[in-house]
C-alpha cells in the first residue's frame, strides 16, 4: 500500500521500513485473535442477561419462600391471627395485633415527629441554600445521620434517651418506665429524617424558576413563594419521600427492639412499652422451637415485606414520574 | 478502470417503519475520496453507518440487499470483521478520556488485548500519527491524555486511531462539521494525502467541502440515491434537477 | 392606604419569621448527631487500647478482654460479602445502562428497587431458611449458623446500591464513547471494561464504598445467619462474631464490664464508617474521568 514518499512530511521515513513488511501478517494476527474475542463477547452477553435474569429469581424466591414457611400459621390461624390481641406462645396462643399496633404506631408518631424537621431541610437546601459551604455542612449531617448504624442509635438511645424520658415520665406523673413506644418513636424520627429531607431537597430544586419568577413579579414574598408555588409543585415529590421514610420506619429492627421494652401485651399509652413486628422477630425467632410459632413470626414477615415493598415501589414511581414532567 | 472496493447492490434501511435508505446502487472505486451530499433526513449518514454495520446498533434498525466490500458481502460476515476493515471517525471526535494519545491510537489493539511488542507499538503510533500530519505536534507528549488538544488535533488523532488499525476503507461522518474553518482545512489536505492508502468516503452537509476534497460525489435524497458522477463533471454539468437545484441552493 | 402598607409590612414580617423558623429546624437535626457522636466518644475513647483490639472478649466478671474478634469477623464477612455482591452488581448495573428498554430490563429493575427495600430481618430470615435451615445435598447435615450465611445476607443488601449506583453512572457516559470502540473493531466486552467502566469509576467504585459502608453496621440480618461466637474464628462455615452483633449483645446485657465493650466497640465501629463515607466523596472528586 505504502508505496510513495510523502513530500509533506519529510520526516516520514518508516515509509521505507514498510515496504518489507508484509501488512497481511498484522492483519492475520488480529483476525484470529478476534475470532476468540467472538465467542468471548457471546458469553459475556450472555451472562449479563442471566445476573439481571437472577434478580428477579432473587425476589421471586424471597417472597415464595416466606409464602412456603407462613403456611402453617396460615392454615392453623387463618385471617383470626391479625386481629388476636393476644401473643402467648407458651399457651400456643398467637395474635399479631400488638405487633400490628406497635409498628404503625411508632412509624407513624416517628413520621409526625420527623417531617416538620425533613420539609425544613429541603426547603433550606432546595430553596434558602442550594450552594455553600452552609449548605455543604447540612448535606454532610444529613449524610451522617444516615449513615449511623441502628445498632449505635439503639445503644446510645438506652443509656442517654431511655434515661431521659424517664425522667420527663416522672415530672409529669406517668409510669416512669423510660423506654417505650414514644422512646422507640423518638429514635425512628431522628433515623428517617434524611430520607424524606434527601428528597424533598431534590424535587424542591427542581421547581422551575420561571414559575417562581412569576410569583415574585406579582409581588410575593419569600415565605408566600415557597407556600403557594413550590410546595403545591413538589407536592408529589415530598410525599414520596414520606413514603420512602415510612418505609424505612417500617422496617427498623435494632434501635426499635433496644428501646421499645419487648412487651407482647397491646400498649395502653404511648408510654408504654410494646413491641414492633420486626422487634418481636428479632427477639423471639431463635426460641421458636413450635411450627406454628415459627410460622407466625414469619407470617409477620411476610406482611411487613409486602407493606415496606409496596410503599417503596409507590415512592419510586411517584419519583420517576416527577423527574420525567 | 478503477477496481471497486465498495459497492451496494438494492441497498435499503429502515429505522423501525421508517424506510430511510431506498435502494441504493453504487460503487466505490478504490483509493478515491468520495463525497456523499444531500440535505439533512436524506439518509446519507444512515447509508455510511451501514457500509461498517454500525446502524445496526440502533435498537429497531434494520437493513436489506448487499453491501460489498471486495467481493465479500459485508452482512455475512461477523461485524468485528467488517470494522477491522473498515474504520470510521465521528462528526465529533471522540478520543477515549481515560486514555493517553499514545494509548488512544493503538487502542484498537490494545484494548481488544492484544499484546505487541514495545517496538512494534511504537512504529504504529509514529506512523499512524504521522500520516495523520499530528506527529510532530504531539511526539513530545504522547503520555498526556488525548482531551486536551485542540478540537482539530483531536479529529485527526481520531483519523490516526482509525488508521493504526490497517483498514482498507475509512468512512467519515460529517468529520469537520464541529470544527474551526483553520483545522477543517488541515483535515481536507490530510483527505489528499490519506487517499494514497485508502479508500475514503466521505458523508458531508458542506457542498463547497464536497467539491474541494473528492473524486467523486454522490448526492442523495430523501433515501435515495439521486446522482453519482465524476465531482467535477457533477457541479459543472448535474445530470437530474434535484441535484441542480441542491447546488445552486434552492434548497440545502 | 397605611392599611395596606402594614398589611404588606406584616406579610413581609411573616416571611422572615418563616425563614428563621425553618432554619431553626433545618439545623435542629445537628442536634442528635453532635449528642450521638459526643457520647460515643467520650464513653469510649477511654476503653480502646492495645489490648482492647487484640483479645477476646473475657467470660462475665473478669476485666479486660478485648473485640479481636469481632473486628476479624466484621472484615471477614464484610469481605466475603463484597466478593458476591460487587461482580454481580456492576454486570448487572451495566446490563441495566446498556439496555434500556428491554422487557428484561423492567423487571430487573423492579426486582432491584424491590430488593432495595426488603426490611433487614426480612433478610436474615430467608437466608435462614436458604442456607442455615436446609440438609446440604452431600453431608445431609444442614450447614447452621456461618459466616458465608451472613455474607449472603449482606450482599443482598448490598447489590441494590451497587447497582444503582452502577447503572446511573454509566448512563451519563456519551453514546460516543461506545461507538468509538465498536467502530474499531473492539468486541462488546472490551468496550464496556476497557471504555465505559474505566470513564465511570469514580461513579461505580463511591457505589461500592458507599453498600460497604450500610452493610458494615447492620446487625439484623446477621442475626440467624452468622449469628455471633464469643471466640475467633476464621473458618466461614461457622458461626462468626461481627462488631454490630457485638455490640447489641453486649449493650443489652446487664454487665457494666460488656458495656464498656460496647462502647469502645461503637466508637470504632462509628469511625469505620465515617472514614469509608468520606472516602466516597474524595474518590468522587478524584478519580473523575474528564469527559
Amino acid at each position: 500500500m505504502d508505496n510513495n514518499q510523502s513530500n509533506i512530511y519529510p520526516q516520514n521515513v518508516f515509509a521505507g521500513k514498510y515496504l518489507n513488511k508484509s501488512l497481511t501478517v498484522k492483519a492475520a494476527k488480529t483476525a484470529k485473535h478476534s475470532n476468540k474475542q467472538i465467542r468471548v463477547e457471546k458469553v459475556f452477553k450472555q451472562a449479563l442477561v442471566l445476573i439481571a435474569l437472577s434478580m428477579v429469581i432473587i425476589v421471586l424466591s424471597i417472597f415464595f419462600t416466606l409464602v412456603v414457611q407462613s403456611l402453617p400459621s396460615i392454615k392453623a390461624l387463618g385471617w383470626k391471627f391479625l386481629g388476636g390481641k393476644t401473643w402467648d406462645p407458651v399457651n400456643n396462643v398467637f395474635g399479631a395485633y400488638p405487633f400490628l399496633i406497635g409498628t404503625l404506631i411508632t412509624s407513624f408518631l416517628a413520621l409526625v415527629i420527623s417531617v416538620p424537621f425533613s420539609f425544613a431541610i429541603a426547603i433550606f437546601l432546595g430553596e434558602y441554600y442550594p450552594k455553600g459551604w452552609l449548605s455543604e455542612l447540612l448535606k454532610n449531617v444529613i449524610e451522617l445521620i444516615a449513615a449511623i448504624p441502628s445498632v449505635i442509635y439503639g445503644f446510645w438511645g438506652v443509656f442517654v434517651l431511655v434515661p431521659i424520658v424517664r425522667d420527663l415520665e416522672t415530672k409529669f406523673g406517668i409510669l416512669p418506665y423510660g423506654i417505650g413506644i414514644f422512646t422507640a418513636s423518638l429514635i425512628l424520627a431522628v433515623m428517617i429524617v434524611p430520607y424524606a429531607a434527601s428528597l424533598g431537597r431534590e424535587v424542591v430544586r427542581m421547581v422551575p424558576s420561571a414559575l417562581k419568577e412569576g410569583a415574585y413579579s406579582l409581588g410575593a414574598t419569600r415565605f408566600e413563594v415557597i407556600k403557594n408555588v413550590v410546595v403545591p409543585y413538589a407536592k408529589s415529590g415530598l410525599f414520596a419521600g414520606i413514603l420512602l421514610s415510612l418505609g424505612r420506619a417500617l422496617g427498623e429492627t435494632m434501635a426499635v427492639t433496644m428501646v421499645i421494652g419487648n412487651s407482647p401485651l397491646i400498649p395502653d399509652s404511648i408510654f408504654a412499652p410494646g413491641h414492633t413486628m420486626a422487634s418481636v422477630i428479632a427477639n423471639e425467632f431463635t426460641e421458636a422451637a413450635d411450627t406454628v410459632y415459627l410460622s407466625s413470626l414469619i407470617e409477620m414477615g411476610l406482611l411487613l415485606f409486602l407493606v415496606t415493598v409496596v410503599i417503596n415501589v409507590i415512592g419510586k414511581r411517584i419519583i420517576k414520574r416527577f423527574t420525567n414532567e | 478502470m478503477e477496481s471497486s472496493i465498495v459497492n451496494s447492490s438494492g441497498f435499503n434501511a429502515w429505522f423501525g417503519e421508517n424506510h430511510v435508505v431506498k435502494n441504493v446502487n453504487i460503487s466505490i472505486p478504490k483509493n478515491n475520496v468520495v463525497a456523499v451530499m444531500g440535505p439533512s433526513g436524506c439518509g446519507k449518514t444512515t447509508f455510511l453507518r451501514c457500509i461498517n454495520r454500525m446502524h445496526e446498533l440502533i435498537p429497531g434498525a434494520r437493513s436489506e440487499g448487499k453491501m460489498m466490500l471486495n467481493n465479500e458481502d459485508v452482512y455475512e460476515m461477523h461485524p468485528i470483521f467488517v470494522r477491522l476493515k473498515i474504520g470510521m471517525v465521528f462528526q465529533r471526535p471522540n478520543p477515549f478520556p481515560n486514555l493517553s494519545i499514545y494509548d488512544n491510537v493503538i487502542a484498537g489493539y490494545k484494548l481488544n488485548g492484544m499484546k505487541l511488542p514495545k517496538a512494534e507499538k511504537d512504529e504504529i503510533v509514529e506512523k499512524s500519527l504521522s500520516r495523520a500530519a499530528l506527529w510532530k505536534e504531539v511526539k513530545d507528549s504522547l503520555h498526556k491524555k488525548g482531551t486536551f488538544l485542540s478540537g482539530g488535533q483531536q479529529q485527526r488523532l481520531c483519523i490516526a486511531r482509525a488508521i493504526a488499525m490497517e483498514p482498507e476503507v475509512l468512512l467519515f461522518d460529517e468529520p469537520t462539521s464541529a470544527l474551526d474553518p483553520i483545522s477543517t482545512s488541515s483535515i481536507e489536505e490530510l483527505f489528499h494525502e490519506l487517499k494514497k492508502n485508502y479508500t475514503l468516503i466521505i458523508v458531508t452537509h458542506n457542498m463547497q467541502q464536497a467539491a474541494r476534497v473528492s473524486d467523486k460525489t454522490a448526492f442523495f435524497y430523501v433515501g435515495e440515491l439521486v446522482e453519482y458522477d465524476d465531482t467535477k463533471l457533477m457541479f459543472t454539468n448535474p445530470k437530474d434537477v434535484r441535484t441542480q437545484n441542491y447546488i445552486t441552493g434552492r434548497f440545502s | 392606604m397605611s392599611k395596606t402598607d402594614a398589611h404588606i409590612k406584616w406579610r413581609i414580617a411573616k416571611s422572615g419569621a418563616a425563614k428563621t423558623i425553618i432554619i431553626i429546624l433545618a439545623f435542629a437535626c445537628v442536634i442528635p448527631l453532635l449528642a450521638i457522636f459526643f457520647y460515643i466518644i467520650k464513653e469510649g475513647i477511654t476503653k480502646i487500647n492495645w489490648h482492647f483490639i487484640v483479645n477476646l472478649p473475657k467470660p462475665v466478671g473478669e476485666t479486660g478482654g478485648g473485640i479481636a474478634n469481632a473486628l476479624v469477623g466484621s472484615l471477614l464477612i464484610v469481605l466475603c460479602a463484597s466478593v458476591i455482591a460487587i461482580p454481580l452488581g456492576i454486570l448487572c448495573g451495566i446490563y441495566l445502562s446498556e439496555n434500556r428498554s428491554t422487557k428484561l430490563a423492567y423487571y430487573s429493575r423492579l426486582a432491584v428497587d424491590i430488593m432495595q427495600g426488603v426490611p433487614s430481618i426480612v433478610v436474615g430470615i430467608i437466608i435462614y431458611f436458604w442456607l442455615v435451615k436446609p440438609a446440604l445435598p452431600f453431608t445431609g447435615k444442614p450447614l447452621g449458623f456461618s459466616a458465608l450465611s451472613g455474607s449472603a445476607a449482606l450482599a443482598i443488601m448490598m447489590m441494590p446500591i451497587i447497582i444503582r449506583s452502577t447503572e446511573e453512572t454509566l448512563k451519563l457516559l456519551p453514546d460516543s464513547l461506545r461507538e468509538a470502540g465498536l467502530a474499531l473493531g473492539l468486541p462488546y466486552h472490551k468496550v464496556v471494561m476497557r471504555i465505559l467502566l474505566p470513564c465511570g469509576i469514580s461513579g461505580v467504585l463511591s457505589g461500592v464504598i458507599l453498600s460497604v459502608a450500610r452493610v458494615a453496621g447492620e446487625t439484623a440480618p446477621l442475626l440467624f445467619t452468622a449469628f455471633g461466637n464469643p471466640y475467633m474464628n476464621t473458618n466461614i462455615l461457622k458461626p462468626m462474631q461481627s462488631l454490630p452483633l457485638l455490640i447489641f449483645n453486649y449493650a443489652t446485657s446487664p454487665y457494666d464490664d460488656w458495656h464498656d465493650l460496647a462502647w469502645g466497640a461503637s466508637l470504632i465501629l462509628l469511625l469505620w464508617v465515617l472514614i469509608l463515607n468520606i472516602s466516597t466523596k474524595l474518590i468522587t472528586r478524584k478519580w473523575r474521568v474528564q469527559l
